[in-house]
């Protein structure tokens, strides 16, 4: 019965602590619970959003760049279709196997090879490796024929850039090439649109105006495992086409300059004289741009780079040049507008036997016999160079200089636009003192007197001047981009309307102003006095269009094309005295040491619209080398003139 | 004496038939449902290896269960420190002989499954303390002596699975023994007291560990200490559960398993896979299935009238749910990561027949609950 009794005991311990145990039970089911909600309920969105990192990856697809288009809307920098071979490493198993098939299938070379090894190196185990990105299209149909062997593998239709007129405009348009790192450090755009094979811009307007022509990349969304293997597409945001830029050039007037500068090494600039637009801007050599795009090979590029003419440079922009003697109209116009020369005072000009003297050392002209008695008109039509030796003298360096200056030289004009432009330098005393230390002497001012010495200008620079002379001496803005803000009717409008503002008066203490350095607004007038600027446009008249005029030669006679002009030879060596006995015929004299051609014009004489400057890197005589092209340039950009006013007024597309 | 021996008397075919447990059928049926459709999903909805494994498995030691549960009561009662002694000898070849996987030896291959002999330890050990305490007079077991066996008892097979080395299955044991020996009724301050000697020797007790099983606390601890590498699990575990939210993503449509992210989704990790695709809702139902499996074998115990058979099935009912308590705690985030199985839902043939043989002692309880046991 004992048993019996602490049996009965037993089970209602055993009940009680059963009861007991499903309390504790309930607790810790509590606890679980209040998990479970906490991460299912509470935090639901943060795991979510972990979950979603975990399997989702994006892919980005390369933006399309936006197109570049000249004046007339042809198409200088396009997108071309091109066959690439992508490869999905994160899909390929054994790299080294199926780059051996790619190599005997599309018959690659070592070097490429290398370069796809090196490539691989750089990425990351799920990134793109572009292998090839301008197959032909053997190479793509051969490709797609064995794709079911090539794991990883993709043949991709892409774009590139393409550039249709080859060397015609790489000096404008500039050009693309793959992203470096310093480009992706550079610019946060770039790095933002990263994908493989992004080609960015290198040179030119592709450079500067990246922003703009770059477009927006697309994602490609994939749901990936664990590893990182693609399971199915998600979502596909197409990439964005960049913005059409276009260009204020000609593309007719461009091929020309350039076809006239062909195998030579110089520059042809061209501008209209109202609106600053640029309407050519050739240099020569060139080169293919479409050479950059896929990478350019060792041999092209040592080829471009030692070239000695120098093809990478554009010249308009950042070749230094002595202007020579086009820089003569703007000494007298600033020994006018100093009143420090009377222009009906005659100097005599007696040729190489009486050089002009100062302090024992002797100045030449170049004409060896002798101009004679020469005044002013007539010492810039034959550029006589002793006269402007006593008008330089009587003006003095600094005088001229704020000139120079003021008309365009010495200063940078599409530095925005292109990062290599150079800004020549335009001498006074202080600058002399500055850079080189010393004092000035006169002697120096002499020979700035006709464009030698320290003064250094760019072609695009001396267009400048000659289009701010040839407008009546109104300030303008030079631009490469077509600005819709900015036509023809419009400055000819603001022009006017500064003298309702305020009155030409020909009170000395209210000119005062225009004799001192001083910055100008857009269209504001330069000069003290228009019958100055009229003195010197009728000079350059007489110097194209007037026997003995030094450009005489290349002029017209049709009213139409009529052109006034003014030739420069720019020494680039000092002529000793043997060499001056000698006389010796520029054919005669070694390359590098023969004289840089110059000529600088607009056009037409009578409403000029446009302002023209040719140099010709040791060409010779400005008036032989340099104006007979100009000649044939101005005419072709006065023919074009109707279509450019067409397009200006939006009437047609006619081109 | 004799009229108690009396009380065993037979039963009829169908008198078993009418007194079989079928609500406890039917759970248990449920469960293993879930755990195919878990399983199938787990293999992205291809009807293969791991699958068929577990349903054929699952109808194997489903009918063994079955079949079993007709094993008169007294037959477990006479021999289960044979069935204890059977146990630990095949702990011991396991230890000599036993199968090598991924650094511990834990399996024995018996040609047509890998026996786990430590989870037939699990039941051995209910089997044998509920023997040895039916026998105990209350007053008795506050004894040294008879505190001193079932402790001896219970450190030998935890022992042996330390050794393998299988930390998790080894406190499952130890866990399940504890419980056990408080049903029985010993008095509460000996737990108080060996508690604080737990604390007390921690520290010491940490330094024993080995180097992953100490880096494994740590990284329960902060599992941002290394992501990618023992924290991976855990966090990947919560990323999947937390990112079920109410609903869930729907049958096979779990991101974090079907790609991969979740390691062992096949086993330890199957509830958080389930708890992906089902969410808070499935998860409490599946909770609520294993709360009515629990509650039916304590009911059972109820009825029982000997004393073996309620403390087989109390205990039985508390280890399930420590099985259960340990493993969601784990993938929950709120215990550290150690081998231990989900009831029926994980994929292991020696895990589901451990359960299955429980049961059908269970339901041997129901079938012969009026059958006294004397004390021999």
């Amino acid at each position: 019965m004992q048993n019996r009794a602490s049996s009965v005991e037993k089970g209602r311990l055993i009940t009680r602590r059963v009861f007991m145990l499903a309390a504790a039970k309930l607790i810790l089911l509590g606890g679980i619970t209040s998990r479970l909600y906490s991460l299912q309920i509470s935090d639901r969105e943060k795991y979510e959003l972990l979950s979603d990192k975990n399997r989702i990856r994006e892919w980005k697809t390369p933006p399309q760049r936006g197109f570049i288009t000249d004046h007339f809307n042809n198409i200088l920098a396009d997108n071309d279709r091109v066959f690439q071979v992508h490869l999905d490493l994160d899909q390929i198993q054994d790299f080294n196997d199926i780059v051996f098939k790619l190599k005997n299938i599309l018959e690659l070379s070592n070097n490429e090879l290398k370069k796809i090894y090196r490539e691989k190196e750089r990425l990351k185990p799920w990134d793109t490796l572009v292998a090839s990105d301008n197959l032909t299209w053997t190479q793509f149909s051969k490709l797609n024929l064995y794709l079911h062997e090539l794991e990883g593998v993709k043949p991709v239709v892409s774009s590139s850039r393409f550039y249709p007129y080859k060397n015609d405009l790489v000096h404008v348009v500039g050009y693309v090439g793959a992203a470096s790192q310093k480009d992706i450090e550079r610019d946060d755009i770039i790095k933002e649109n990263l994908v493989p094979g992004l080609k960015v811009g290198k040179s030119g307007i592709e450079f500067a105006k990246e922003h703009q022509l770059i477009g927006r990349y697309g994602i490609k969304r994939y749901e990936v495992n664990s590893s990182g293997k693609r399971i199915s597409q998600i979502d596909h945001i197409k990439e964005t086409q960049g913005e059409k830029i276009k260009l204020t050039v000609d593309l007719e007037v461009q091929q020309l300059a350039q076809e006239l500068l062909k195998g030579k090494a110089g520059s042809i600039s061209a501008m209209d004289i109202y609106t600053g637009e640029i309407i050519a801007m050739a240099s020569s050599p060139t080169y293919d741009p479409n050479k950059f795009t896929h990478g350019i090979g060792h041999k092209d590029w040592r080829e471009i780079r030692d070239d000695p003419l120098k093809p990478l440079v554009n010249k308009s922009i950042a070749g230094l040049y002595s202007p020579g003697s086009t820089f003569k109209p703007l000494v007298a116009l600033a020994a006018l507008e100093f009143g420090t020369i009377d222009p009906e005072r005659p100097i005599l000009c007696k040729g190489h036997k009486h050089p002009y003297e100062l302090y024992g050392v002797k100045y030449h002209c170049w004409k060896k016999n002798g101009h004679g008695y020469m005044k002013l008109r007539n010492a810039i039509k034959q550029s006589c160079d002793i006269y402007f030796y006593e008008m330089a003298r009587l003006l003095g360096v600094d005088r001229l200089a704020i000139i120079a200056k003021r008309y365009g030289l010495g200063s940078n004009i599409l530095k925005d636009t292109y990062f290599d432009e150079k800004r020549g330098v335009v001498p006074n005393t202080f600058w002399k003192k500055n850079a080189i230390g010393k004092s000035w002497y006169l002697g120096e001012t002499v020979i700035n007197g006709i464009g030698q010495g320290y003064i250094q200008t760019t072609p695009l620079q001396l267009c400048l001047m000659t289009a701010q002379i040839a407008n009546g001496g109104y300030k303008i803005k030079p631009h490469i981009i077509k600005d819709e803000n900015i036509n023809y009717e419009k400055a000819k409008f603001r022009i006017a309307n500064q003298f309702i503002k305020s009155p030409l008066n020909f009170s000395d203490e209210d000119d005062e102003k225009y004799l001192v350095d001083r910055k100008y607004n857009l269209y504001e007038r330069l000069y003290k006095d228009p019958r100055n600027i009229n003195f010197v446009k009728d000079a350059m008249f007489g110097s194209t269009n007037e026997q003995y005029g030094t450009s005489y030669k290349s002029r017209y006679d049709n009213l139409k094309y009529q052109f006034a002009g003014k030739t420069g030879t720019s020494q680039v060596k000092r002529i000793t005295e043997e060499e001056r006995k000698l006389d010796l015929d520029q054919s005669q004299i070694e390359y590098k040491n023969r004289d840089h051609a110059l000529f600088v014009a607009f056009a037409p004489y009578k409403n000029p619209r446009y302002a023209i400057s040719v140099l010709i890197e040791h060409g010779g005589s400005g008036s032989s080398a340099a104006a007979p092209l100009a000649s044939k340039l101005i005419k072709k950009i006065i023919d074009r003139h109707k279509f450019r006013e067409q397009i200006n007024n939006g009437s047609s597309s006619l081109a | 004496m004799l009229t108690e021996r009396l009380n065993t008397r037979n039963y009829t075919f169908f008198e078993k038939l009418k007194s079989v447990d079928y609500f406890l059928i039917l759970i248990v049926m449920l469960i293993g449902a879930i755990s195919v459709f878990a399983i199938y999903s787990t293999e992205s909805g291809e009807f293969s290896f791991y699958t068929k494994n577990h349903l054929l498995r699952l109808i194997v030691f489903f009918g063994m269960f079955l079949v079993l549960s007709f094993i008169r009561i007294t037959f477990w009662y006479k021999n289960a420190y044979i069935f204890y002694v059977f146990c630990i000898s095949l702990l011991l070849i396991t230890l000599f002989f036993g199968l090598m996987a991924s650094g511990s030896r834990r399996w024995l291959d018996l040609y047509f499954l890998n026996l786990q002999p430590s989870e037939i330890m699990k039941i051995a050990i209910i089997v044998c303390f509920a023997r040895y305490y039916h026998r105990i007079q209350t007053a008795e077991i506050q004894n040294y002596k008879f505190i001193l066996v079932p402790l001896i008892l219970l450190l030998i097979p935890c022992y042996l699975v330390i050794q393998q080395p299988d930390l998790g299955t080894s406190i499952l044991i130890a866990g399940t023994g504890i419980i056990i020996i408080w049903l029985a009724g010993l008095n509460v301050k000996y737990f108080v007291y060996s508690g604080l000697l737990l604390i007390v020797s921690l520290p010491f007790a940490v330094s024993l560990l080995k180097p992953y099983q100490k880096s494994r606390i740590l990284t329960f601890f902060n599992p941002d200490r290394d992501p990618l590498g023992a924290g991976y699990q855990i966090i990947q575990s919560k990323i999947a559960i937390g990112s079920g939210g109410f609903f869930g993503k729907g049958f096979l449509k779990g991101t974090q398993s079907y790609l991969e992210f979740l390691p062992e989704k096949h086993t330890d990790f199957i509830f958080t896979l389930f708890s992906e695709e089902f969410g808070f809702l499935g998860s409490i139902i599946l909770l609520l299935l294993y709360i009515l499996l629990i509650y039916r074998i304590i009911s059972i115990g109820f009825y029982a009238k000997s004393f073996f058979s309620k403390l087989f099935c109390f205990g039985f009912a508390s280890a399930i749910f420590l099985y259960i308590f340990v493993n969601i705690s784990m993938v929950l985030g709120l215990l550290p990561i150690v081998g231990a199985p989900l009831p029926i839902m994980s994929y292991g043939g020696s895990s589901m027949l451990s359960i299955m043989l429980g049961l059908s002692i269970v339901m041997s309880c129901k079938i012969y609950s009026q059958d006294q046991i004397s004390n021999y």
